[in-house]
């Protein structure tokens, strides 16, 4: 479908506002942009929803029920509210969101930098430049998959992948498969590619235990009402650390499938610890695994706690309490693999993923290359972050935490727009 | 949670612990420390080492005097034991970092600590160092702490401690995690 209604967004120019990339976020920031009558143009460097159409695998559904897809003016209108999207019903409600809210997306154009200038920025682009008072960086936070530095040591006759690159276990060589990582992205490709015949071993450090429905409902149910995912960034213990955590361990699925160590534990795969290093072609294990899953355990067992207890406080007729087994691990994990061996054929780092941001020429990055911001307010005048998790609450990284963010942020970023004007004036 | 308002006491100053890492936050090149060792050979298997001097917080620092140990080999192996031997001292190192962390979370953790005690197990099949077996490795086949903990709090919470620590230890690390070490001869 062409829509011509893009056509007609300049190209280049000046406005007041440069939203860069047109996901979930930028598209809302859009809308409520809109809501405030602040000129702005939405750049994206490929199609709307671009890193849903091209750097997700294809079995991928989202891990949040379609109750949670909502967008500033915007929510899942279908007839299964506990569902879970699909990667093209997500690229679908994500179009559908850019066509209802008119958002002046100006596709196929990639930022290639962004540099102060007078008072405000310039963006250039391979279609031309930009000037803007305000800039709000709406690029994602899965832009690059994280590679352990153990990557580089790895025998070229093992073929490696990220998630990127991972579209489903057809495309693997026969043979056995090292999974790095236990989060979401681990777990589910570990589960999809031992069930598709190879033997997998999944490299495990610390990670987050979660199941996908507790006491009769889905855990995102509990996790809302209670108000865990509105907790906000400046009133949590340690923002750097709540910043970094792991995603969940749950898969989105028809059937509502538990999915954690122990069930891949049943279905065959191995477990071993995290990948520390690799030495003269043997992969080395972290001899720590029994402590990871103790206390991905206990922490679960907290959080499950403050569910019983807020169920007890606002008696809520439901299913009763319940504990669900400690992760069960051998007596002795393995330690190493002998990559040359010929018993490992793929590697796949499911070890995290960062925003790129190579092309921001502003100095606003930390010594660890991240972004130096207070709850999306960018440490530079008028720039703006929206879509990092636990940007300015747990839920900022999932479709429907979004919203409050971009409000809060669209309000700051209307205030600064009036005080420029004020002070040119 | 009662946390803040209970009084708590393991001789632990935490609010120094999290002002240090508050300020190396903020100046990482400070953090950089140089732990040292010396040793000297006396006879047949036994060996004085010792400990005084180390970097840290950017320039040269000393502990409050010099310690001095011991390594041997036990009778049974023909030495004359006057020392544990080298692999009781990994062992006394885990102990040693393991509960020092235990007591500073606690802390951390408003938890009173009554008493903490341990005892490892670390099995080793000799054959391996005897050049018996070169299937068998040199250094344990693992290692099992067991901790024995008295503390106001609930069982859940005293693992959560225990948990942590052996997060946050450095031998812990060392033990579980391959280190590259580098040994010269008269340079």
């Amino acid at each position: 479908m062409i829509d011509f209604r893009h056509n007609n967004v300049r190209s280049a120019g000046t406005t007041d506002t440069v939203v860069i990339g047109a996901g979930h976020a930028g598209l809302a920031t859009s809308f409520c942009l809109n809501e405030r009558s602040v000129d702005h143009v939405v750049l994206e460097r490929g199609e709307v929803a671009n890193s849903w159409r091209k750097e997700r695998w294809d079995s991928l559904k989202l891990l949040t029920p379609n109750w949670q897809s909502r967008l500033p003016g915007f929510s899942y209108a279908g007839d299964d509210p506990g569902g879970f999207m699909s990667m093209p019903e997500v690229i679908d409600f994500i179009q559908d969101y850019a066509d209802f809210s008119e958002a002046p997306v100006k596709t196929n154009t990639t930022v290639t930098s962004v540099s102060k200038h007078s008072d405000g920025y310039r963006v250039m682009t391979n279609n031309g430049e930009w000037q803007a008072d305000s800039v709000v960086i709406a690029s994602g936070a899965c832009n690059v998959a994280v590679r352990p530095k153990a990557a580089e040591s790895i025998p070229k006759d093992v073929k490696t992948l990220t998630p990127h690159q991972y579209r489903g276990p057809d495309q693997l060589e026969p043979g056995g498969v090292l999974v790095v990582g236990a989060s979401a992205t681990g777990l589910q490709l570990a589960d999809e590619i031992q069930r598709a015949g190879h033997e997998v071993t999944i490299a495990v450090g610390e990670h987050v235990r979660m199941p996908r429905r507790y006491r009769g409902q889905d855990i995102q149910v509990w996790l809302d009402r209670t108000g865990i995912l509105n907790e906000c960034y400046d009133e949590v213990d340690d923002v750097v650390r709540a910043r970094g955590l792991p995603s969940p361990q749950l898969i989105g699925s028809s059937e509502r499938k538990l999915l954690d160590l122990n069930s891949l534990t049943d279905s065959g795969v191995r477990l071993a610890g995290r990948l520390m290093g690799v030495n003269n072609g043997v992969a080395q294990f972290s001899g720590s695994l029994g402590n990871v899953c103790a206390l991905a355990d206990l922490k679960m067992n907290r959080l499950l706690d403050s569910i019983d207890d807020w169920i007890m406080t606002h008696s809520v007729l439901c299913d009763g309490a319940e504990r669900f087994a400690s992760t069960r691990i051998d007596e002795s994990p393995t330690l190493s693999v002998d990559l040359s061996d010929g018993s490992i054929r793929t590697i796949i780092w499911a070890t995290g993923f960062r925003p790129d941001y190579s092309w921001l020429d502003v100095p606003v990055l930390d010594r660890k290359g991240r972004i130096r911001h207070e709850g999306g307010v960018v440490d530079a005048p008028g720039m703006y972050v929206v879509g990092l998790p636990m940007l300015r609450r747990r839920k900022s990284s999932f479709i429907h935490g979004v919203e409050d963010d971009v409000r809060d942020l669209t309000a700051h970023l209307h205030d600064f727009l009036g005080t420029e004007l004020r002070l040119a004036g | 949670m009662s946390a803040v308002l209970k009084e708590v006491d393991n001789g632990v100053n935490v609010e120094a612990l999290l002002g240090a890492r508050e300020a190396l936050t903020e100046a990482p090149e400070a953090a950089q420390f140089v732990w040292r060792a010396t040793s000297e050979w006396k006879n047949g298997t036994h060996t004085q080492s010792s400990v005084n001097r180390f970097f840290g917080l950017g320039e040269e620092q000393s502990h409050v005097r010099e310690y001095s140990y011991d390594t041997d080999h036990p009778e049974i192996f023909a030495s004359e034991d006057k020392g544990s031997t080298p692999v009781e001292f990994v062992l006394v190192g885990l102990a040693g970092c393991l509960t020092a962390g235990i007591a500073a979370v606690a802390t951390h953790r408003a938890i009173q600590l009554n008493s903490v005690k341990a005892t490892i197990d670390a099995p080793m099949d000799i054959q391996g160092i005897l050049g018996i077996d070169s299937d068998v490795r040199n250094g344990f086949d693992g290692i099992t702490v067991k901790y024995q903990i008295d503390a106001d709090a609930s069982e859940d919470d005293i693992a959560a401690i225990v948990a942590q620590s052996q997060k946050r230890s450095a031998v812990f690390d060392i033990i579980t995690n391959p280190t590259n070490v580098t040994v010269e001869v008269n340079k």
